[in-house]
């Protein structure tokens, strides 16, 4: 009856939220009194997993699961579950893990609760804190079914290594030709930048940067940071930046440990979209932006003479702490 | 082709949260209800069909008579009729065997829910409808296109998107991109009027399952006043975020 992750790749590699998932997974195991167990989907070096706690691994390798298919990957995690005889699920809150979740707690018979922001509050009755009303308000959640699927939220846990390794196992699940009916015909992503997704810092500009072709001074301080950049609904309203870049209610939301927000003031459908950040930013001409009034730190002036002085003074401090 | 959107009733974004009831329920008091934004995106997508392929598109929502008013918004912004499920939205998987039954009775080729919708944010109910029925499903869509039974997508996904291919009956996850902010529809007089001649058909729930149910609330502990530092000391906001915040 260990406990299931699904632990999430691209290109080979895990993603950091595997990791994070593990970690997670861990600490709720000791818990029950019970294993972590980890299911994975072609990729041949597993041995990290261990490093966070995972004592056992299920490697899928299957051609037709090259590319994410949600339905397959549910139908797979269903399988790994019931092999194990799991009675919690654990996924992350990637897009595709969103897409997944749902799917999987069907195919279960599972309460689900997604949005999941720490430990369980109790383990008996299962309750767990979970972000609602757009982060305005947490809701403690009770899952009464005997199987339970948790999606964590993004950034809620850290990372916490242990010592260990983890057990390797071929697994090799029924994949059915009506898993299929979705098809993927292109991807695109945005290369040599750091997607929203898997920032840990993100710099975001608003009206205040007053066009387009000011972005560099979001691009540079993104840069020295290794940041990802984004911005106001306002803005890619405009055609300023792409709608993938808008964060807010109808937008992304951004759950990074630093957001710095330019020339944002700061409505209130943006800050829903933000406010899981650890840390925030702002920098505004207008010290009544009512930003201020959720940020850790700011700064009151002119973005234009602000942003490129502090991206300067980044780069030396940069130099100096490498 | 028979499109069905599904609608929730969900405070508006600008709402102050509050609890009552010993932080056990929502305060509804003085709040005002919308149609859910990412539903919304997804209604106005399926008039386009309805006013370019002669689609007919039905509404429906899961909730109590109060809920009404927001369907008969739904219909004034052009949805041929609506249904309203007559229970307590209690969890998102009560919610999903209720619309499931709703597309099985209906015969609906195309279904649009929001991926999310803004008050529990627990994006769940369209991929349980797609789990409870089999169907074809597609989360995060941000634009969609029919000829016939075939479909062509797009989905977001982390770091760019996708185009995918598939075929009706589908779900969909919509939300922004399947029509920009610019192009929703707001009710004319018209539609208003005809709104009050559209059916709105009453179902009772079928007996489903409760697997989860929020027992408490909490709002964020208040926040500490923002630390302003001076434009001319920026070497000061770069310590802080480095031995205070530990962020850099």
């Amino acid at each position: 009856m260990s406990i299931l992750i699904y632990a999430e790749s691209a290109e080979g590699k895990f993603k950091k939220v595997a990791f994070e998932l593990a970690s997670y997974a861990k600490k709720v195991a000791e818990s029950l009194g019970t294993t972590v167990t980890a299911l994975t989907v072609n990729i041949s070096d597993v041995s990290e997993l261990g490093k966070y706690g995972v004592d056992k691994v299920l490697k899928v390798s299957n051609d037709k699961l090259a590319g994410f298919n949600a339905k397959a990957y549910a139908d797979v995690i269903k399988q790994a579950a019931e092999k194990e005889g799991t009675k919690v699920v654990l996924l992350s809150s990637t897009t595709d893990s969103i897409y997944l979740s749902p799917l999987v707690a069907v195919a279960l018979n599972a309460g689900f609760a997604s949005n999941v922001v720490g430990l369980p509050v109790s383990t008996s009755p299962f309750q767990v804190k979970r972000n609602a009303f757009s982060n305005k308000a947490f809701n403690i959640t009770q899952i009464d079914t005997d199987v339970k699927v948790l999606g964590l939220a993004k950034n809620s846990y850290g990372l916490f290594e242990s010592t260990g390794a983890a057990a390797a196992e071929d697994f090799n699940p029924t994949i059915g030709d009506n898993d299929f009916g979705v098809k993927v015909e292109s991807v695109e992503k945005v290369s040599g930048k750091v997607s929203i997704a898997d920032a840990d810092i993100v710099v975001s500009g608003g009206r205040g940067l007053k066009g387009p072709e000011n972005w560099g001074l979001v691009e540079d301080l993104a840069a020295v940071l290794g940041a990802a950049t984004a911005c106001s609904k306002p803005v890619s309203d405009l055609g300023w930046r792409p709608h993938s870049e808008h964060v807010g209610q109808t937008g992304k939301p951004v759950a990074t440990n630093l957001y710095i927000a330019i020339g944002i003031s700061g409505a209130i459908q943006h800050i829903a979209g933000i406010n899981s950040s650890k840390v925030k930013v702002v920098i505004n001409n207008d010290p009544e932006a009512p930003f201020f009034k959720v940020a850790d730190y700011g700064v009151v002036g002119d973005a234009f003479e602000i942003v490129p002085q502090l991206t300067e003074k980044l780069k030396a401090f940069k130099a100096q702490h490498s | 082709m028979k499109i069905l959107v599904c609608i929730s009733h969900v405070p508006d974004t600008t709402s102050k949260i509050n609890f009552t009831n010993g932080d056990s329920e929502f305060d509804t008091n003085g709040v005002q209800y919308v149609i859910n934004p990412n539903d919304e995106f997804g209604l106005t997508r399926a008039i386009w069909f309805q006013e370019q392929q002669g689609a007919n598109v039905t509404v429906v929502n899961v909730g109590g008579p109060d809920t009404e008013p927001t369907l008969r918004k739904a219909l004034a912004i052009g949805a041929n009729e609506a249904i309203r499920v007559n229970a307590n939205p209690t969890d998102g998987f009560f919610v999903a065997k209720q619309l499931a039954e709703v597309i099985k009775n209906g015969g609906y080729d195309l279904v649009i829910a929001g991926k999310e919708s803004l008050d529990y944010n627990g994006g769940m109910v369209p991929g349980m409808i797609a789990g409870i029925l089999g169907s074809n499903f597609l989360n995060s869509c941000t634009a969609l296109t029919i000829d016939g039974n075939n479909v062509k997508a797009v989905r977001e996904i982390d770091g760019g998107k996708e185009t995918v291919s598939t075929t009706l009956p589908l779900i969909i996850g919509g939300q922004k991109g399947l029509v920009e902010e610019k192009d929703l529809r707001i009710p004319n007089m018209r539609g208003i009027m005809t709104a009050r001649t559209k059916a709105l058909t009453i179902l009772e729930p079928v007996d489903a399952a409760v697997n989860t149910k929020a027992v408490k609330f909490e709002k964020p502990a208040p926040k500490s006043a923002v630390k302003l530092v001076s434009a001319d000391n920026l070497d000061e906001l770069i310590n802080l975020l480095h031995n205070e915040a530990k962020v850099i």
